[in-house]
């Protein structure tokens, strides 16, 4: 492991100069990050870890979401109530999908069809058909939705609503919000675990992170965070990412300027990694190696090793980041 | 007025019930009787042409959360009904008791200090909770703080160390005060000679406004207070003059027009308060789109006091699973109590004297310039308690009984 790291600091020192010798053993990706205050998308190289392209896009970006064919990154343009499709050959808007009035965040069903928008003003999920660009039905849920994770047979989506402070589940063949799960103050994000056991959600003002079993839609476990020399009320729980290997899971905590990871196993927290200023959101690398966060007040990404769990480096994006994800190049 | 408010609460309970439907099992229901208790009066005039009187002002935000609670009570098996009340002053006492006679016992209170305090002295309200939205005198979370009730809007003395501490940021520590006569302006001056102590500032000259207010729309003030303001405020040099004008009847008038070329701040300009169009951090675009749709204008630091109060006791029926008073109140000061209000950071209650603890906001007229507590000031427990009377400080015995 070690040589690994040094390798990867060597290499991000001397990217240019060995950018075709580290081309042979790790393959590149492109990491996408929204900046909400500079209307911007950034492109990062994973292998320069710098940002190679910055595209204007609508107002307010948050939420993104790739394509099932990796093609089109998909945007939440939440001043211009609108979703944007980018091509990412060319950066250009393509189209627009109709998503209901200011979408923060979506998440894309398993079969690549259908694009699940949160709208916050209007307290609906907006489904909308990515192929005929058509609204296809809205669901009523609690007051200002948020979050929305879906699980891996795409037969159930979790929808965060933050001032009702509850986990929705929404039985999506039915369209029908069919149980209800009281959670800390204003809940962000929510996450499957792999083998659709649990969902993972976020309580930003609660401060903590509920483990929610999906067959009792019981809460396991909350876990909360204790960090030395930080004050409660700035621990922030917002994004949540659980490893490929499905051993560890990783949660931006906001003004905590931490990254807590936490044990599948155990449900205790294991460590506390220090990364940008509010960090928000996170995504892994397509391999699993790495994690990817948006930290909005010091407008950088922090990237993190998933084995050593320590923090590699920081790279300058545009004004308030949002929003990560990345993408292999094919 | 009070049967259209009261219209309006039983269409939102049918236009949410269609949410109630997706939920198979409920638990036995709580009911939750709230009155939202004012007094007939006129609307107040700004001095401002720009300003439009607030007719509904408060009821509209407490309206919202009202919304915001039948949701989530809808998936709970928690019904909320809210009364409104606006009487004449000297009926206020019968309406209170009408109300406890109709099992209300949590109340919103839109009231001035001395009616609040007509109501909160009595016997009969031992049992209530009553949550203050409307004054913001320093008395009231000290030696007359009443158990029963919970100061929602800020004290006067948060709101000036609100701007202290950012004046002493921007290392503006000379000031002059110029207050107005009337109790309030009186009042607020004083808590921003007190502010002065705390945060290092002095008081370079202190000036009484002793003009009679004019009518507001005779030549806009642009000939008249042109030729009395420079002489009025030719002092020694300053950094930043304060004005003390809650009653509005000047303090418009100084910015631009002062002898020394310097920013005004206090009640007027630079203000420090709960809520301001201004301010859309931390999710508050939501809060101030969906007010806005609903009652078609923006939301005044009134109204947030409204909205938080009811959002607070919706918090605390979650928590507590219940709509008596004492157990509602005992959820208000777990230490577990967290409410999210579209200010970065959960708000809780302050056990010595029952005061909200929360950040505040210090804006211009048309943008929000900072929020208080700024990041240098320390404190043991919370840095919002470095607003305001700290236990320390607090003269109000009625609360020991909660620690």
């Amino acid at each position: 492991m070690n040589t690994y790291i040094k390798y990867f600091v060597f290499s991000a020192s001397f990217a240019s100069a060995l950018f075709i010798g580290t081309m042979n053993w790790a393959s590149a990706y492109s990491i996408y990050v929204s900046n909400e205050k500079d209307n911007t998308i950034s492109v990062i190289d994973s292998e320069l870890l710098e940002v190679i392209h910055t595209a204007e896009v609508g107002e307010r970006p948050r939420g993104i979401e790739l394509s099932k064919d990796k093609k089109y990154l998909y945007i939440c343009a939440s001043d211009d109530d609108i979703v944007e499709v980018m091509d990412l050959e060319t950066y250009e808007i393509v189209h627009t999908l109709p998503s209901g009035p200011d979408p923060e965040l979506m998440v894309l069903g398993p079969e690549g069809k259908l694009l699940y928008v949160a709208n916050e003003d209007d307290n609906l999920v907006t489904v909308v058909d990515v192929e005929n660009r058509r609204v296809v039905v809205e669901i009523p849920v609690g007051i200002e939705p948020e979050g929305l994770g879906i699980s891996p047979d795409g037969k159930w989506l979790v929808n965060t609503s933050e001032t009702t402070n509850m986990a929705h589940f929404i039985n999506l063949e039915t369209n029908q919000v069919e149980y209800n799960v009281l959670v800390d103050t204003r809940p962000r994000v929510a996450q499957f675990t792999a083998d659709a056991k649990q969902v993972w959600v976020s309580s930003e003002i609660g401060g903590t992170v509920a483990v929610i079993d999906t067959e009792s839609h019981e809460i396991i476990k909350k876990i909360g965070f204790e960090i030395p020399g930080i004050r409660p009320e700035s621990v922030q729980p917002v994004g949540i990412k659980i490893s490929h290997d499905q051993s560890k899971v990783f949660v931006a905590l906001g003004p905590a300027a931490r990254i807590g990871v936490i044990d599948r196993e155990t449900l205790e927290v294991v460590d506390y990694l220090l990364v940008g200023q509010r960090v928000w959101n996170l995504d892994l690398s397509p391999d699993g190696s790495r994690v990817y966060t948006t930290n909005g007040v010091s407008n950088d990404v922090s990237v993190i090793d998933v084995n050593s769990l320590k923090v590699l480096k920081s790279i300058p994006v545009g004004r308030l980041p949002w929003g990560v994800l990345t993408r292999e190049e094919s | 007025m009070t049967n259209s408010r009261n219209l309006i609460c039983g269409v939102l309970s049918f236009i949410f019930a269609t949410i109630l439907c997706a939920n198979p099992v409920l638990a036995a229901e709580i009911e939750v009787n709230i009155a939202y208790l004012g007094i007939e009066e006129e609307p107040h005039i700004p001095l401002s042409l720009v300003d439009l009187p607030v007719e509904d002002n408060g009821i509209r935000g407490a309206e919202l959360a009202l919304k915001d609670n039948v949701t989530t009570g809808s998936f709970l098996g928690h019904k909320y009904d809210l009364k409104v009340a606006h009487p004449e002053s000297a009926h206020l006492r019968d309406t209170f008791l009408n109300s406890l006679n109709e099992n209300i016992r949590i109340f919103i209170v839109d009231l001035p200090i001395k009616e609040l305090l007509e109501i909160s002295q009595l016997p009969e309200a031992k049992a209530s909770l009553l949550f203050n939205i409307r004054a913001p005198d320093d008395e009231l979370r000290n030696d007359l703080c009443q158990a029963n009730t919970l100061h929602i809007l800020p004290s006067r003395a948060m709101l000036a160390d609100a701007l202290a501490q950012y004046l002493a940021w921007k290392r503006w520590y000379k000031w002059i005060l110029i207050s107005g006569q009337t109790s309030v302006d009186q009042a607020f001056a004083k808590a921003v000679r007190r502010a002065a102590k705390r945060f290092g500032a002095k008081i370079i000259d202190d000036i009484t406004w002793e003009f009679k207010p004019g009518a507001r729309r005779t030549d806009s003030g642009h000939v008249t207070e042109q030729q009395v303001i420079p002489s009025a405020t030719q002092t020694r040099d300053y950094d930043f003059a304060i004005v003390a004008d809650e009653a509005d009847h000047f303090g418009e008038y100084l910015s631009y027009r002062t002898f020394r070329p310097r920013p005004v701040g206090g009640t007027q300009g630079l203000v420090p308060t709960s809520w301001h169009r201004s301010h859309e951090q931390w999710g508050g675009t939501q809060l101030q789109r969906r007010f806005k749709k609903l009652a078609d204008r923006d939301m005044t630091p009134r109204d947030y006091s409204a909205w938080v109060a009811m959002r607070a006791i919706g918090e605390a029926v979650v928590k507590a699973n219940s709509g008596d008073s004492s157990e509602i109140r005992a959820a208000l000061f777990d230490p577990n109590y967290k409410l999210a209000a579209f200010k970065g950071v959960p708000l809780t209650f302050r056990t010595w004297n029952g005061q909200l603890r929360q950040p505040i906001l210090v804006s211009g007229p048309k943008a929000l310039i900072t929020v208080s507590p700024q990041r240098q000031f320390l404190h043991e427990r919370s840095p919002l308690d470095t607003l305001g009377y700290d236990l320390p400080d607090s003269l109000c015995q009625e609360f020991s009984s909660i620690e």
